[in-house]
């Protein structure tokens, strides 16, 4: 045995991992609770599983500032991953406290929050990962913990279905990306994100690293449901329980442009040149075709699903230019997407308890049966097609205006589908409030979910009216990226 | 590192054993023939490992892939019953096409990679006498991270599958007729 052997050790600090690990625990206690508490007790899982996040969210909060590399750049803390971490757990807090009703009528409750925990703690790994394999392992703890998510109404064939057709694409859409990876690492003969930056930005371009931008691209794509790689989302969406929808529309898309943007900024801004218009083209594509398709939609759910593409088209804009604002404009659409999305599905998956329907006709009259949930479900609406004062203005202005200089023809497009996206979204709207029910009488709001569209609404109002504040802290994250 | 000729013609055999009953699992009509093309598939895999000296992985290749994996699939088939297993793989219905798209997808990876001047990166180091022992230490110091996370991984498909296979009851789900099978 070479005597040198263990000096591979490298210096390894488990502390920078405290978030990761708290969340695993988390994940492990609620699934062992469930076996110990008795059913009727098991609604509380939810109650703990929220307050576990709340509490590491705390713990992430008071890590701001934080700035490690542990193995030679293979796990990144700083407060890019950080910010990242915040927005997953937003997002979970919120679809956990939202949709608590739906679970218990779902039944094996442990065992859906520590699936929801798990797959947050795969973005999570995702958010901080340096390496292909750390980011590889964290894609796939996401997806396949989303997999059993889709497919957990296991009686409901539409939801059985979109499980499968999940597992199938998403184990496809992973042989390309891991073609694509493997074919960099041949080239460069590293992992390390970081690393190969700097190798290809030394090499001449090679026609094989062209392959293997484009493979990776085509597996990322399908991760974030950008067109041509979008065919999945549709029906995914609408045959998921709902909550899982929400929380498979904005976790997972914002996890992938977390490590979309770390690939391509921080591992090939070498080659900037050769990917910047495929991102381009791919974005106004995504925005074109998101938006046009949502025009015909008559499930909620569908219309959603397609206005989820068109966001992700949107959020794709900030990666073109592979600068500091663009990041930014990323990161902050993410956050605030989370709470627009959010309030909308909570709103689709409260009526679908009481109604039984995600079709938009049962929509009709709901301003009168539940003022609340209609007023929520407008603001969000709103807030998605980019009306100000909403956050989706502020959103958009800071992603269109990091382009305005090079991509005019693209921020032209951006602008044009908002408006007609402002057509499918009004159309919602006036189903809800001109309309008269079937069946008057009113909906009452338990009061978590009024909560949580309360508090989804108020972060949407401002962060539209004073988006300082969170653009500042933006800011910082932003520039934390390149200083490793 | 050098490479000797008896090393090239072998990988060249490997290749065609392995393209070929890859596209044998494709065009068998019987299921279960199918599984055995892709344990030869997996095998012949093992044997391009050999050649990168990777002696542990190509043993792990033959255990896991052509043992457990193609084992699991074989379950699978027969645990959705069927009178007899002909005509049960007939998703060949898009020949034309997916000859198309897989003709077009592998001239342009044969175009770029064949253009690409390739360097010898990696591997330039003798290969350690004992792997195994290296892997270990590696799995535990270098790249500890990626090991605990496909730790979780394993956990989430363990409770997946159990979430999945057991119905309303709690009790794992028993096909009817495995059940008549049990018995008899």
């Amino acid at each position: 045995m070479p005597a040198d052997m263990f000096a591979l050790t490298l210096p390894f600090d488990p502390s920078a991992l405290t978030l990761e690990m708290l969340m695993a625990g988390l994940a492990m206690l609620v699934l062992i609770l469930g076996i110990i508490v008795p059913k009727g007790a098991r609604h509380g899982l939810g109650w703990v599983s929220l307050l576990g996040i709340l509490g590491i969210m705390a713990v992430a909060v008071s890590l701001w500032g934080e700035k490690r590399e542990l193995l030679n750049g293979m796990y990144l803390l700083d407060n890019y991953a950080l910010f990242w971490k915040i927005t997953f757990m937003t997002a979970a807090a919120l679809v956990i406290l939202g949709c608590m009703r739906f679970v218990d009528n779902m039944g094996n409750q442990a065992e859906y929050y520590s699936l929801t925990l798990f797959a947050t703690l795969g973005m999570m790994v995702m958010a901080s990962a340096g390496d292909f394999i750390t980011f590889y392992l964290g894609l796939e703890l996401m997806t396949l913990s989303f997999v059993i998510l889709v497919c957990f109404r296991k009686t409901d064939a539409k939801s059985v279905e979109a499980g499968i057709k999940y597992l199938l694409l998403a184990g496809m859409s992973s042989a390309v990306l891991l073609y694509g990876l493997t074919l960099i690492y041949g080239l460069t003969g590293s992992i390390t994100i970081l690393e190969i930056g700097r190798i290809i930005a030394m090499q001449p371009l090679s026609p094989a690293l062209v392959l293997a931008v484009v493979l990776v691209i085509a597996g990322l794509g399908f991760k974030v449901s950008a067109v041509p790689f979008h065919m999945w989302s549709p029906d995914v969406y609408e045959g998921a329980p709902t909550p899982v929808t929400a929380y498979l529309a904005v976790g997972s898309k914002a996890a992938s442009f977390a490590i979309i943007l770390r690939l391509f900024v921080s591992g090939l801004p070498g080659i900037w040149e050769n990917w910047a218009m495929v991102m381009a083209i791919l974005a106004a594509v995504t925005i074109i075709v998101g938006n046009l398709v949502a025009i015909p939609q008559t499930n909620i759910k569908r219309m959603l699903a397609y206005s989820s593409i068109a966001q992700a088209g949107y959020i794709l804009v900030g990666l073109v230019t592979a600068t500091e604002a663009g990041i930014k404009g990323v990161m902050f659409y993410c956050f605030l997407y989370v709470f627009a999305t959010m309030a909308a599905f909570v709103v689709a998956t409260y009526y679908y308890n009481v109604s039984g329907s995600d079709e938009l006709r049962d929509y009709a009259g709901l301003a009168q049966r539940s003022p609340l949930l209609a007023a929520v479900m407008l603001v969000a609406l709103l807030s998605m097609a980019g009306i100000p004062p909403l956050a989706g203005f502020a959103g958009k202005f800071y992603l269109f205006s990091s382009i305005v200089g090079d991509f005019l023809w693209l921020v032209f497009v951006g602008l044009i589908m908002s408006m007609v996206s402002v057509y499918y979204y009004l159309r919602v709207a006036l189903v809800m409030y001109r309309d008269d029910p079937v069946d008057a009488t009113p909906i009452s709001v338990s009061s978590p979910v009024a909560v949580t569209l309360v508090f989804a609404t108020i972060a949407t109002l401002v962060i539209g009216i004073c988006p300082g504040p969170l653009s500042e802290v933006v800011n910082g994250a932003a520039h934390t990226f390149f200083l490793h | 590192m050098e490479t000797s000729i008896y090393s090239v013609i072998a990988f060249y055999c490997l290749a065609i054993t392995i393209l070929g009953n890859a596209a044998l699992v494709v065009f068998a009509r019987n299921i279960v023939h199918s599984v055995l093309f892709l344990a030869v598939t997996f095998i012949a895999m093992a044997g391009l490992f050999l050649l990168l000296d990777a002696d542990f992985i190509a043993a792990i290749q033959v255990l896991v892939y052509a043992g457990a994996v193609c084992i699991m699939v074989v379950f699978g088939i027969m645990l959705i019953q069927r009178p007899d297993m002909k005509d049960t793989n007939l998703f060949n219905t898009q020949l034309i096409a997916g000859t198309g798209v897989v003709a077009l997808v592998f001239a342009m990876c044969a175009i770029l990679a064949g253009r690409t001047a390739w360097t010898d990166l990696v591997a330039m180091q003798a290969v350690p006498e004992n792997t195994i022992q290296v892997i270990g230490a590696l799995l535990m110091s270098k790249y500890v991270i990626p090991f605990e996370v496909v730790a979780v991984l394993l956990l989430v498909a363990l409770i997946g599958a159990i979430v999945i296979a057991r119905d309303e009851s709690g009790a794992i789900a028993v096909d009817e007729g495995v059940k008549a099978n049990a018995h008899d």
